[in-house]
């Protein structure tokens, strides 16, 4: 059998930092609002992400309803139209998502998953937070600001993001967007370099890098991606900043506006692109990984079996993770670039598809032989794996060339990417929400409302977005708010569009549910103990639930094993938690804390 | 119990849905038959690994559902396994690939008896000009563009006095000939998209692009922008009418050139010596 699992208690290195102290905040401000404990600035960045996706799901609740029964809102104009869906595409993708799974996700989880006391730079994690809430009120005030938010489409793409033929691209939506954005990744960047040094060099003694749950796998390689694609979007944006109030031409060639010559000359609109999208691909994934990351984490524990392919996955990780660095023009197959670029984009995103399947099959043989309970965090996993395997399949379409000819800038781009950037994280990031609430406040979330929630999540998401591809195969462009006549355009198409828009209004509303279920369980929730899910890795073994400021007790936890020895043979139980020395005998110091 | 059964109705539901549904694409009007090939290469290997994937896992939820006394297997890896996944795989992406890319390099290389023609796309409709007798497509810039000179045709090419111009009304094309499409905007980004026609491409100012298809049915086409353009963009709408060679040629009869347009006094002149 493999080494994957060193039994190795001679992996354990000798502390060689000596404990810093951490800082004790001295007033309830300190503790609570400037606090500078990861799992507070966790708890904050998850609150306000969800408080901001919400705000983009009512959104696409409006979408939905224009699509739908086009002509009978009076509100949802053109204009309106196109502020919702830029809102709602940029809050989903980044505001939310990446916010929560790194800014959330990885300020709890790194630390207690590592076994530190803390991110190595608690101030300045603090200020990550703070310029985060800053970037999202500013994005917030574009919907108050004159003209309103920009309608520009999330892709931002020049001329038409600060032409006049386009909400908000000569009055201030356009340039708060771009300021929003320019804050996020400041903001993100404090963070990110917190969560990368943390996990490099505060884990705590025996775990080494490959013994680390793929939890911090994931969001650590994203980390890394973001860190290194976001400046791509961040000169973006000063570029197109200068462009609309200082009138240089970076991305705008001479154009004429309604017959009117405008100043610019010899700047290109593809430029933009290429910057747009080197940070977007790596985007998707830097989405992707942490839910890659988390969902084996959440199959291995809840099917009581170790991981298939450990080593696998991590290459896998890391291996799509640098991939995806050289695919990012296949969102540009039709922009007009060289078409010859087609060939290459084309071969290294049909690449990529190699590890990827390599993480679905690991995931579905860690079930095969398994010890599967159907608990609420797996049930999510089982939903993520049904829609990531579709929306992975259709990127296989879009990937391949001359197969996106047809169907690029279609309804099946929309059903695509919702499939596999939108409901697939998002299934992962409520199982997990499952999984990790009883950690986060000793309580177990509402059984019978998560079943109704999860019931109806998986099985109208997939009617919304499976039927959605269809639409686009037919020839519906995305981003039109009314169809007019074509000749595709009949009745029955009018019927499905109808159809799927009453199926996004019932998901919205589970959700609410969900909503009601995270505070109303946290006080009536049942009482969860330290371990309900009896998982191995050292979150679990704080000795205070939820954990306190600093963690652990007052030795921080020896590694002996990795984080999957689930239904080890011979075991005394059907897990062996990460700092369990089975089947040696504990060092003193160690029992006694 | 519930949730394997629910795998199992999205594996048989998707299929039937793909099957049975009156959405599918619509009928192919130019020499692309080979995308539509490639795309239903890609629906069977996809279809087929999408329906094994989750048909397993819907028996693994089944078999080994936990019960009392169950222990799971304990394997950490198992490399014969992996590498043979990985192989299949990676056979399976290159049967996609390879056809996708050869018909790529036909979508790429352009037919040397390609005639060329314009579209010049601006917020929100959309224009077109054809060669004249010269074959060949005169100069042109966004700067020139006027009221006089919508399509910024340069006046000091001779090649372009005798261009035909399209101002916001059908393009005709005749039956079988194969055009290399030009595409400007004058403004935003635009794309020339006709679903019949499976092709589509961008349009930049500042740029020409292009693609090229040879029409192989007649009738009209609508043309539909694929790149958001602002407000009006599902609106800018335009119509390609494929001829046969003789209504073409009556057609084209009826077009009047860059050079007349640019001097009404003159062309109301010949009409009249004509008379
Ligand atoms: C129930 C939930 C959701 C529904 C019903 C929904 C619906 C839609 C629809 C109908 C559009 C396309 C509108 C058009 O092109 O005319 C759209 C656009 C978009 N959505 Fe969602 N969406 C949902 C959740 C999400 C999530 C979770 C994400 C996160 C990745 C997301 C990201 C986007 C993006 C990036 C766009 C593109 C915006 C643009 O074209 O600029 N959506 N959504
Ligand atoms: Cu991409
Ligand atoms: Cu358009």
């Amino acid at each position: 059998m493999a080494d994957a699992t060193p039994q190795a208690v001679d992996n354990i290195p000798p502390a060689e930092v000596p404990e810093v102290e951490l800082y004790h905040p001295k007033s309830w401000w300190t503790k609570y609002v400037f606090s500078q404990d990861a799992k507070v600035i966790a708890i904050q960045y998850s609150g306000t992400a969800i408080a901001i996706g919400l705000v983009a799901l009512v959104l696409s609740w409006l979408i939905r309803l224009q699509l739908g029964f086009p002509g009978t809102f009076d509100f949802i104009t053109p204009e309106a139209y196109y502020q919702f869906i830029t809102m709602h595409g940029m809050i989903m993708v980044v505001y939310l998502l990446t916010a929560l799974f790194l800014g959330g996700f990885g300020n709890y989880l790194i630390p207690l998953m590592v076994g530190a006391r803390d991110m190595v730079f608690p101030y300045v994690n603090m200020l990550s937070f703070w310029v985060y809430l800053l970037a999202v009120l500013v994005l917030v005030a574009s919907f108050f600001a004159p003209g309103g938010p920009t309608g520009a489409g999330w892709t931002l793409y020049p001329p038409q993001a600060i032409t006049s033929g386009t909400p908000g691209g000569q009055q201030a939506g356009i340039l708060l967007m771009l300021a929003s954005l320019m804050l996020f990744i400041v903001g993100f960047t404090m963070g990110g370099l917190n969560y990368v040094v943390t996990v490099l060099q505060a884990r705590t003694r025996g775990m080494t890098l490959m013994r680390m749950p793929l939890t911090v796998w994931g969001i650590f390689t994203a980390t890394v991606m973001a860190l290194l694609a976001f400046p791509a979007l961040f000169v973006a944006c000063v570029m197109m900043l200068f462009d609309r109030l200082l009138g240089t031409s970076f991305f705008m060639p001479a154009l004429v506006e309604f017959g009117e010559q405008l100043e610019y000359g010899g700047g290109s609109p593809i430029l933009f692109q290429h910057l747009f999208w080197f940070f977007g691909h790596p985007e998707v994934y830097i989405v992707a990984l942490p839910a890659f990351g988390i969902v084996s984490d959440l199959i291995s524990t809840h099917a009581r079996k170790n991981i298939f392919g450990y080593r696998m996955m991590v290459w896998a990780i890391v291996g799509i993770g640098a991939l995806s660095f050289i695919v990012w023009a296949h969102h540009m197959y039709v922009s007009g670039m060289d078409p010859y670029f087609g060939f290459f984009f084309a071969t290294t995103t049909l690449i990529i598809a190699v590890p990827t399947a390599i993480k679905v099959y690991n995931w579905v043989l860690t079930l095969w032989r398994g010890d599967i309970h159907l608990s609420l965090p797996m049930l999510f996993a089982i939903g993520f794996i049904v829609t990531f395997v579709n929306g992975g399949l259709t990127g296989l379409f879009l990937g391949n060339v001359v197969v996106d000819v047809p169907l690029s800038d279609t309804m099946f781009v929309v059903a695509h990417f919702h499939m596999v950037m939108g409901v697939a994280p998002i299934m992962v990031i409520f199982g997990a929400i499952y999984h990790w609430y009883p950690k986060m406040t000793g309580r177990m979330l509402n059984e019978a409302m998560g079943q109704f929630h999860f019931w109806v999540t998986f099985v109208g998401a997939y009617a919304i977005f499976f039927p959605m591809h269809y639409v686009g195969l037919v020839g519906v462009p995305r981003r039109y708010h009314e169809l007019g006549d074509a000749t595709f355009v009949t009745d029955s198409l009018h019927s499905l569009n109808a159809f799927i828009s009453v199926a996004a209004l019932i998901v919205g509303f589970a959700q609410v549910v969900f909503m009601f279920n995270l505070f109303w369980s946290l006080r009536y929730g049942k009482e969860s103990g330290g371990n309900p899910w009896r998982a191995t890795t050292l979150e679990w073994q704080t000795p205070e639930t939820p954990p306190i400021h600093g963690n652990f007790g007052k030795d921080l936890p020896i590694v002996y094993r990795w984080a999957y020895d689930y239904s080890v043979p011979d075991a005394p139980d059907d897990y062996l938690a990460q700092n369990d020395p089975w089947p040696q005998k504990a060092p003193a110091s160690e029992a006694a804390s | 119990m519930a949730i394997a059964l629910i795998l199992v109705v999205v594996v048989v539901g998707s299929i039937m849905f793909h099957v049975l549904s009156p959405w599918w694409w619509t009928p192919i009007a130019s020499n692309w038959g080979y995308i539509d090939d490639t795309l239903i290469i890609t629906f069977w290997i996809t279809g087929v690994v999408f329906t094994l994937v989750i048909l397993f896992m819907a028996y693994c939820v089944l078999r080994f559902r936990h019960k009392e006394g169950r222990k799971a297997a304990y394997e950490p890896e198992n490399n014969k396994l992996e590498w043979a996944l990985t192989i299949v795989t990676g056979l399976g992406v290159a049967a996609m690939l390879a056809p996708g890319l050869i018909v790529w390099a036909q979508f790429v290389s352009v037919p040397d008896e390609a005639t060329e023609i314009e579209v010049l796309a601006q917020q929100w409709s959309w224009n077109f000009r054809l060669p004249g007798a010269d074959g060949k497509l005169g100069l042109s810039d966004n700067r020139l563009i006027d009221a006089d000179n919508p399509l910024g045709v340069n006046r000091s090419d001779a090649a372009g006095q005798d261009d035909i111009i399209i101002e916001a009304d059908d393009l005709h094309l005749p039956i079988g000939k194969p055009v290399k499409v030009l595409l400007r905007s004058a403004d935003v980004l635009h794309d020339f998209y006709v679903p019949e026609f499976r092709a589509k491409m961008d349009m930049l100012p500042g740029m020409v692009t292009y693609f090229w298809f040879t029409p192989t049915r007649t009738g009209e086409f609508e043309i539909l922008c694929a790149e958001l353009c602002g407000v009006g963009h599902p609106h800018m709408r335009g119509f390609v009418v494929i001829d046969t060679e003789e209504d073409y040629q009556e057609w084209l009869q009826e077009q009047s050139t860059f050079a007349q347009l640019s001097s009404p006094t003159k062309l109301s002149a010949a009409a009249r010596l004509e008379e």
